[in-house]
């Protein structure tokens, strides 16, 4: 496919392409590992669950860089009336990512790691990744300029280019012996570089679903307004301080602790916002809610309400001895990445690769069907997971405890439920997205006919 | 509206803060006089080679399909790692390691075995909120 990466027709939209293609091939490694949750052995050889996890985990984290990277270029390039710095270098961290990702699942499918969780591979294909990352950098502050007058999203997407490139380079201080001579040392700083990096990509999510909303209600004010303002620099004292949370079990220095355990409860402002608005929040779904990528804001929305409430409960230490190291943990990471990163995600998707070719009208059916299907096993699978986790969580703490595997095994009814609900969460994004390949299909044979 | 200089203002204080933790965090340790052996390094260094992570825990940290191996040294002992390592079970693959590799992951594990405590049970609870080891 010579599409966009021709150099008179690349855009952004082809970072959205390859962002689809790996979150379906995401969810697909994932249902592999759910069926070796229920069917121990299953593909033991071949695609063992130590190759599967990370296929399934790199995958989903790719989609999103990659959606996010798609979305901030072209939101940028709209913001800033087609006044994109560079589309080479836009061309090369395209060219940059594809090569690592390809490199990476090769990697994993081979068996060769290095790594260590959510970034299993070998530590030197994390170059051209460090490498794509100063060039997206320097493109979008060339292409702002000036930080003066901004709207918050611009705001949000510079914060979130900035501490990505930190705290992924930070996650391999580990090379150094300094920090790789302890157990605890090496946690220590493993998990502050991940509790801010999830915090770094969100910031570049909710830039976009923020840029998109702007869009759609055509109303300015609020992307400039002191409320956007707030609850933007409460997320990033948020993403600077709160990832503590992770490891209040380690036995690292107990401020850890606390400063994250008070970080975390001002998330409680958050919360209450999203309580204090729901009403206005109401009106406007209602208004727009037949919107393709609308309805994805309003289900993300929903999300954001469900695994803040989770979240904030892990936040308190007192809770979390109980859910660490249980599916709880599983479901407030699927809920947030698939719930709020997904949907949000799929909007911007809707945006960029709407009806431009073909008219979506036909596939109206389909894509709502696939949008409830998805949203209600994303709840299925959500419950089942919590449910695992309440039972492993009374384990972990009883006074007699029957052997992992018995335990294990108790757990079945909610992997299996957990199994069929993503089975039905993959054919719900599926459908989803469908129309959106369709369209682009149209688009290139347009373009080629008629060049 | 948000003053433009105010905005600078706590974004540069946020960002002064951040770097000033994590400053102090890089200088200041949880174990000052790191420990490992050369064997328990090549231990941990299998360790990511064989992606134990993927399915095991340490410290409540990682994979779910395993026991969390923690304090797994203290528990089973290491003739029961050593088989565990030679043979793996229904689940986990056989890797076919060497004797001088099972011997580097076993004392991996010890090392990390005597870190400290991963069982929720032998935390207390503050009214506060907050836990103790």
């Amino acid at each position: 496919m010579e599409l966009s990466i021709n150099k008179a027709k690349f855009t952004p939209k082809v970072f959205i392409l390859v962002a689809l293609i790996l979150l379906a091939a995401g969810m697909l490694f994932g249902t592999i590992g759910g069926l070796q949750y229920i069917i121990p052995g299953f593909l033991k050889e071949a695609l063992s669950f130590e190759k599967t996890r990370p296929l399934h985990v790199s995958s989903v984290l790719f989609w999103i860089l990659f959606a996010s990277m798609g979305a901030v270029l072209t939101y940028l390039k709209e913001h800033t009336k087609n006044k994109l710095y560079s589309t080479n270098l836009a061309r090369l961290l395209f060219i940059l990512f594809v090569f690592s990702v390809i490199a990476i699942l090769i990697a994993y499918c081979l068996g060769v790691f290095g790594g260590r969780e959510y970034w299993e591979f070998p530590p030197i294909l994390s170059a051209p990744i460090i490498v794509g990352w100063v060039i997206f950098l320097i493109n979008f502050v060339l292409s702002v300029g000036t930080l003066k007058n901004q709207p918050v999203y611009i705001w949000m997407w510079l914060t979130g280019i900035i501490f990505f490139l930190f705290t992924f380079s930070e996650s391999y201080l580990w090379l150094f012996p300094y920090f790789n001579n302890h157990v605890v040392n090496d946690m220590n700083i493993q998990w502050k570089s991940y509790g801010s990096m999830v915090g770094s990509w969100n910031m570049l999510i909710y830039g976009s679903s923020m840029y998109l909303m702007t869009k759609i209600s055509g109303d300015k004010s609020y992307a400039h307004s002191n409320k956007a303002f707030i609850l933007y620099f409460a997320g990033l004292f948020n993403l600077m301080f709160n990832w503590g949370h992770h490891i209040y079990t380690l036995p690292t220095q107990p401020y850890v602790q606390y400063i994250s355990y008070s970080v975390s409860m001002t998330e409680l402002l958050i919360l209450g916002n999203i309580i204090y608005g729901w009403k206005a929040s109401l009106t406007t779904a209602q208004k727009f809610f037949n919107r393709d990528a609308y309805r994805f804001l309003v289900a993300a929305d929903v999300w954001i309400f469900l695994n803040l409430v989770l979240a904030i409960g892990m936040s308190i230490p007192a809770i979390n001895v109980y859910t660490h190291g249980t599916h709880i943990t599983v479901a407030h990471a699927m809920g947030t990445t698939i719930g709020i990163n997904t949907m949000l995600l799929l909007a911007v998707c809707y945006d960029i690769l709407k009806d431009t070719c073909i008219s979506l009208d036909p596939y109206q059916k389909i894509m709502k069907f696939g949008f409830w299907l998805a949203n209600s096993s994303l709840f299925a699978f959500w419950i089942a997971l919590i449910g695992a986790g309440v039972l492993k969580a009374k384990w972990q703490m009883s006074a007699n405890q029957i052997a992992f595997n018995l335990m294990m095994q108790n757990l079945t009814p909610f992997f299996i439920v957990f199994m069929v609900s993503g089975v039905l969460l993959l054919i719900g994004i599926v459908l989803s997205i469908y129309p959106l390949f369709k369209n682009h299909l149209a688009c290139f044979l347009t373009e080629k006919t008629n060049p | 509206m948000f003053p433009e200089k105010q905005k600078f203002v706590v974004f540069s204080v946020l960002c002064i803060g951040f770097l000033t933790y994590t400053s102090f965090l890089y200088t200041h340790l949880p174990n000052p006089n790191p420990s490992f052996s050369s064997s328990e390094a090549k231990g941990k260094a299998l360790w990511q080679k064989h992606n134990c992570i993927a399915c095991h825990q340490i410290y409540g940290l990682g994979g779910y399909l395993g026991p969390d191996l923690t304090n797994e040294y203290s528990l089973r002992g290491s003739m029961f790692i050593h088989i565990f390592l030679q043979s793996g079970n229904t689940t986990m693959p056989n890797y076919h390691l060497s004797e001088t590799e099972i011997q580097e992951l076993t004392d991996y594990l010890k090392s990390v075995d005597q870190s400290g405590k991963a069982d929720p049970r032998k935390f207390s609870i503050n009214t506060n909120g907050t836990i103790n080891q």
